[in-house]
């Protein structure tokens, strides 16, 4: 049998649970990010985020890059790490989208051959485009490289997400691992059990069947789930713990991490 | 087609935050009137398992492998609220735990992806499979045309976002600002990927999953079969079909559109003939287009627009104006869609009666 897709499939499910557990490592760490209270970070990056879209310059996006770099040097994030999961993999995507933007955007021609012709407008907006998806996704990777999924959560409450969202949001990322690894075991002994070389509709058909398998245990899973969260006297409301506290050094970055945003925001006019 | 950061203008994520997040009110509100203890472990595990069917890698005709999106089987067992949520959570979950997908952007992709997506699969496949029996054959076709139209529908709304992009938000050099592309580009670009793979990879899920549905768990395709009873219960069905909340949604986006007039200059693209040979319009672009084509020049009074430039010329404020276009541009296509349901049902009765 063709075992590409298959593998393909069963690699994307352990990366996912590799990239979750990197991120719970590393934010046990004791780095600048991991030391402040988990709502100043969440405002802080979101806020940086937000300044990386309204800063129209490429310097001020740029100096935005540095930032994000000097705090996962200060967080103790393996740059390499960065760099080869998130730098590289940006670069290769929103570059190959940017590049024909150099010919096609019209203006002021700095390099020609005659035929085609590099205009500054084209290399300042590819430039523009890559350097700020680069900068917003890393200041994005920090805040889920240095907290702990559980944090995020109880932040977002914070933020006055509603608490219906806030736990749906856990539940599913809770039952997104169970899935996962329910749908790699089920790929797995499918494989072990097929010989020969499967046609194009019978791996269609494979692929169509796991999924409904893995619907079928979806839905009665949620029937568990309902009946154990009655027994428990669950009645649709429901209660967050929130036992935050913020000290000196939280009101310190806080404040530290606006004032960067509005600099950026004011001087990328 | 998760967008990620970067890619789209602060104010237009902040137009489709306003969208999406009145397709989750609605939603929201109409599961809560179905019994919401259930809703909670059922869309959480539903969005779990969307979430792991888009990582599947989905083996397509010609030798290719494709990414499913799975909000039409969502919208298929689910319903249209019920999927709206799952998804949702699914992509808010992509974008805050694993990265893939903008926290700007994440307004746009639940707004194209899950609200769009679902509304599309939803209606297609209702129109399509009609009143047909569980088991039919033509469930499987409806699947198929439904993901194939979701995916293109979503795909196509992502493609108009970024081409508007460099319409709207440029420096006074003329560089885009964010998604370089026009609409003339971005649209083609986009859509050729999905109306042959993305959308390919959507209709064979959706298709194989009904078909498997069929023979191994019917009672989960019941609740949106129009078909009498609900086996499963599992259909989050609203109590009913109050529109209320989409008129508040249209409202609110009427009275933003005075917005418009803060844009500097003409949309690109959109230039008046005299704007087009002006000299300040020769700088932005190259020089070969300054001068105004021949064509451009015959055909530009062929049709004089009852409101100009947003605003008829006895009204005085440019706001109000634009205000008073939105409400005759509404009220326009509610009337056709008015006729359109009056011809419709005139129709229906007439087949009854014969």
């Amino acid at each position: 049998m063709s075992r590409g897709f298959v593998e393909a499939t069963t690699i994307g499910f352990a990366r996912a649970l590799t990239r979750a557990m990197l991120s719970e490592e590393t934010a046990r760490k004791r780095g600048l990010l991991q030391s402040l209270d988990v709502r100043v970070r969440l405002v802080g990056l979101l806020s940086l985020v937000l300044a990386v879209t309204l800063s129209r310059k490429i310097s001020v996006v740029g100096a935005l890059f540095a930032v994000a770099i000097l705090l996962a040097v200060l967080s103790r994030v393996n740059l390499f790490m960065l760099a080869k999961r998130v730098w590289l993999i940006v670069l290769g995507f929103t570059g190959v989208i940017a590049i024909p933007a150099l010919f096609t955007t019209p203006g002021r021609i700095i390099v020609s051959n005659g035929t085609i012709a590099i205009t500054e407008q084209g290399l300042r907006t590819a430039s523009l485009l890559v350097l700020r998806v680069e900068t917003a996704v890393t200041f994005t990777t920090l805040l889920i490289l240095c907290t702990p999924w559980t944090h995020v959560l109880k932040a977002l409450r914070a933020l006055r997400l509603p608490k219906e969202a806030i736990t749906m949001l856990a539940m599913t990322y809770r039952y997104v691992f169970l899935l996962v690894d329910t749908a790699g075991q089920m790929l797995e002994s499918r494989r072990s059990r097929t010989v020969g070389v499967l046609t194009g509709p019978e791996q269609r058909q494979m692929t169509a069947r796991t999924a409904g398998v893995l619907l079928s245990k979806s839905v009665a899973l949620s029937n568990d789930v309902y009946l154990a969260m009655e027994s428990r006297g669950f009645r649709g409301d429901v209660q967050i713990l929130s036992n935050f506290r913020m000290t000196m050094w939280d009101y310190l970055g806080l404040l530290l991490f606006l004032l960067a945003a509005a600099l950026a925001v004011w001087m990328g006019r | 087609m998760h967008i990620p950061d970067g890619y789209l203008s602060p104010s237009t994520c902040a137009t489709l935050y306003v969208g999406a997040a009145a397709g989750w009110y609605s939603a929201l509100r109409r599961l809560k009137r179905a019994l919401f203890t259930r809703v909670i472990p059922l869309i959480s595990v539903f969005a779990a398992f969307s979430f792991v069917v888009m990582m599947f890698n989905l083996p397509l005709p010609g030798g290719t492998t494709g990414h499913a999106l799975g909000v039409t089987i969502a919208a298929i067992v689910l319903g249209p609220s019920g999927a709206i949520l799952a998804l949702s959570i699914a992509i808010a979950i992509q974008a805050l735990f694993f990265g893939d997908g903008g926290i700007s952007t994440l307004g746009a992709n639940c707004f194209n992806m899950a609200i769009v997506g679902a509304l599309v699969a939803y209606g297609s496949y209702r129109l399509i499979a009609a009143r047909a029996t569980l088991t039919s054959k033509r469930r499987v076709v409806a699947a198929v045309v439904a993901g194939y139209l979701a995916v293109n529908a979503s795909a196509l709304l992502a493609s108009i976002e970024f081409g508007i992009q460099p319409m709207l938000f440029r420096d006074a050099a003329g560089t885009p600002l964010y998604a370089p592309y026009p609409l003339s580009i971005a649209i083609p670009a986009m859509m050729i990927g999905h109306l042959t793979f993305a959308g390919m990879a959507e209709a064979v899920i959706s298709a194989g999953l009904v078909a498997y549905l069929q023979v191994a768990d019917p009672g989960l395709l019941r609740g949106t079969s129009g078909l009498q009873g609900d086996a499963t219960g599992v259909t989050l069905r609203p109590a009913s079909a109050s529109l209320q909340r989409l008129w508040v949604a249209i409202a609110v986006l009427m009275l933003l559109t005075p917005l418009g007039i803060l844009a500097a200059g003409t949309a690109w693209g959109e230039w008046s003939p005299a704007e087009l040979a002006s000299a300040a319009h020769a700088v932005r672009t190259s020089d070969a287009s300054s001068v105004v084509p021949a064509g451009l020049e015959k055909l530009s009074n062929l049709w004089t627009a009852p409101f100009p430039a947003y605003a008829p010329s006895f009204v005085r404020s440019r706001g109000f104006g634009y205000l008073l276009s939105a409400m005759f541009g509404v009220g326009l296509l509610l009337i056709i869609s008015l006729l359109a349901r009056l011809v419709l049902e005139r129709r229906r009765h007439t087949e009854g009666m014969s």
